[in-house]
């Protein structure tokens, strides 16, 4: 489980500060695929990012499984940072490494003997389908196929939570259907809770059982997206449900 | 032709061996050194992994003032610490110090443009992973960067080349000596255009084996 307690971050560039989330707060259980949707500059992706504490929050805590994380450093960030996997928006994938190499990356960090992290490696290359790409190189696999890879070795530590920064954003249509669905596949088989942020209505229709709407720094509405879709209660949620108007 | 290869064949060619002899053990030496160094003003960036300021900015001073002092300057107001260093300040051995003290400034910003090359996104993926400082120094700055590192060793070299010429109208010895000696205070043009012609041919060839070195391993273009 993971919860925000009233989390705010603020950063001060050239003397200004700009708060960026403001006093959030946020329940994810365990076995979710929770969306968090926004529009751009919203605060969707530092949001995701305190959560493994890429971004130090300002304010408030944010607790795992009960636990207050916030002052972790050093030996017990990188034990939390192991159980949290995360897939990013461009892929993030190591250029000079072969897919395996990628996907075992986690575990050579872990200093895990090379027959186990190979073993495992192949596994999760058979779990999203490219076996037979172990040994090429990101930059011969298309966008799809590299995302389902960094999605491999997000759960290379058999992580009990994935962080999702618009995993599919960068995706056509196609490919984002079969990359939701090896997110909803995971979820379900190995009962990995999922936060995914997007700021496509769509992903959060087909994958995700919760949702939560941010806008300007502030969650304004959260809960199970069957009730949020069918009656939205905020302005902004109402506008992202919507088809946007052209003119507005 | 044969008569002046015969007569000048052994010199030329023992010359070009002190001259890449000179140019490769500076050019080892100085990423030896200015590995490290760009590895540091890397890390200790605004924003980087070890962000200090301080540190970052005093770094960056000695680097470009090794950077701006011309090579030929150098050469000798590093005579009196080069004998210290090395017994002598001349001779092939001589001319080691300061061309490694030229090569490691320029080494360094060289390896930081290339490990700033590597981008966020790579790094911060590792970070999330738990990755240590350490880790993310060796595991995937450098190794992203080595490409990049490689292109610019053939680079280095090249200019490690053309710098133990200078050096060697200080007594160095090597391709810049003979061209000085025998164009210069003999008159001897055809030597002199030799040394030339086994520059260019130097040059070409370390440029080409660089570039293709660099491809082989940059995992990017396939
Ligand atoms: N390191 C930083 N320093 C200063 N400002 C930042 C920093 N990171 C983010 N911001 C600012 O915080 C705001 C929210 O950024 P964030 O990346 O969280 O938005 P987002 O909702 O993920 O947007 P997008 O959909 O475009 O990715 C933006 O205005 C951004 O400029
Ligand atoms: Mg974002």
């Amino acid at each position: 489980m993971i919860e925000l307690a009233d989390l705010s971050k603020t950063f001060v560039v050239k003397g200004v500060a700009h708060t960026v989330l403001d006093h959030v707060n946020l329940t994810v259980d365990d076995g979710d695929i929770f969306g968090i949707i926004g529009i751009s500059g919203a605060g969707k992706s530092t949001l995701v990012r305190c959560i493994n504490l890429l971004e130090r929050p300002t304010s408030g805590s944010v607790l795992i499984d009960g636990v207050d994380i916030t002052g972790y450093s050093g030996r017990q960030l990188s034990d939390l940072r192991c159980r949290i996997g995360m897939v990013f928006q461009d892929f993030n994938l190591f250029a000079q490494r072969t897919v395996l190499e990628n996907v075992t990356f986690p575990l050579e960090i872990r200093k895990d003997p090379r027959h186990k992290r190979e073993a495992r490696g192949r596994e999760l290359l058979e779990l999203v389908g490219l076996s037979e790409k172990a040994h090429s190189y990101p930059a011969q696999l298309s966008g799809g196929q590299q995302q389902r890879v960094s999605i491999a070795r997000a759960l290379a530590n058999h992580p009990s939570v994935i962080l999702c920064d618009e995993a599919t954003s960068a995706l056509d249509s196609l490919t984002t259907n079969s990359v939701l669905k090896l997110l909803r596949q995971i979820n379900q088989e190995l009962g990995v809770t999922i936060v995914a942020i997007t700021h496509e209505i769509s992903v959060v229709q087909k994958i995700c059982n919760k949702v939560a709407i941010i806008d300007d720094a502030r969650i304004v509405e959260q809960g199970l997206t069957a009730e949020i879709i069918s009656n939205p209660q905020h302005e902004v949620s109402r506008r992202l449900l919507g088809a946007v108007s052209w003119d507005a | 032709m044969r008569e002046f290869l015969a007569e000048y064949g052994d010199l030329l060619l023992s010359g070009t061996l002190k001259t890449l002899a000179m140019a490769l053990i500076g050019t080892c030496a100085a990423y030896v050194l200015g590995i490290p160094l760009g590895v540091l003003a890397t890390a200790t960036a605004p924003g980087s992994l070890r962000p200090h300021r301080g540190f970052n900015m005093v770094l960056g001073w000695i680097i470009n003032i090794g950077r701006s002092i011309p090579f030929i300057i150098l050469l000798v107001a590093l005579i009196p610490f080069t004998r210290l260093l090395m017994g002598t300040s001349i001779g092939t051995t001589g001319a080691i110090v300061p061309l490694v003290v030229a090569a490691t400034p320029f080494v360094a910003r060289m390896v930081e443009s290339s490990l700033q090359e590597v981008g966020g996104g790579v790094v911060e993926a590792a970070l999330s992973y738990g990755a240590s400082t350490g880790q993310i120094i060796t595991k995937v700055m450098l190794k992203e960067g080595l490409p990049l590192i490689i292109r610019g060793a053939s680079i280095t070299l090249i200019t490690l080349i053309g710098y133990s010429a200078m050096a060697g109208a200080i007594g160095a010895g090597g391709l810049g000596d003979i061209a000085v000696r025998y164009g210069y205070y003999r008159y001897q043009d055809n030597v002199m255009f030799a040394t030339i012609i086994i520059l260019i041919v130097l040059v070409q060839g370390i440029q080409s084996a660089g570039d293709l070195l660099a491809r082989v391993v940059d995992k990017r273009n396939r």
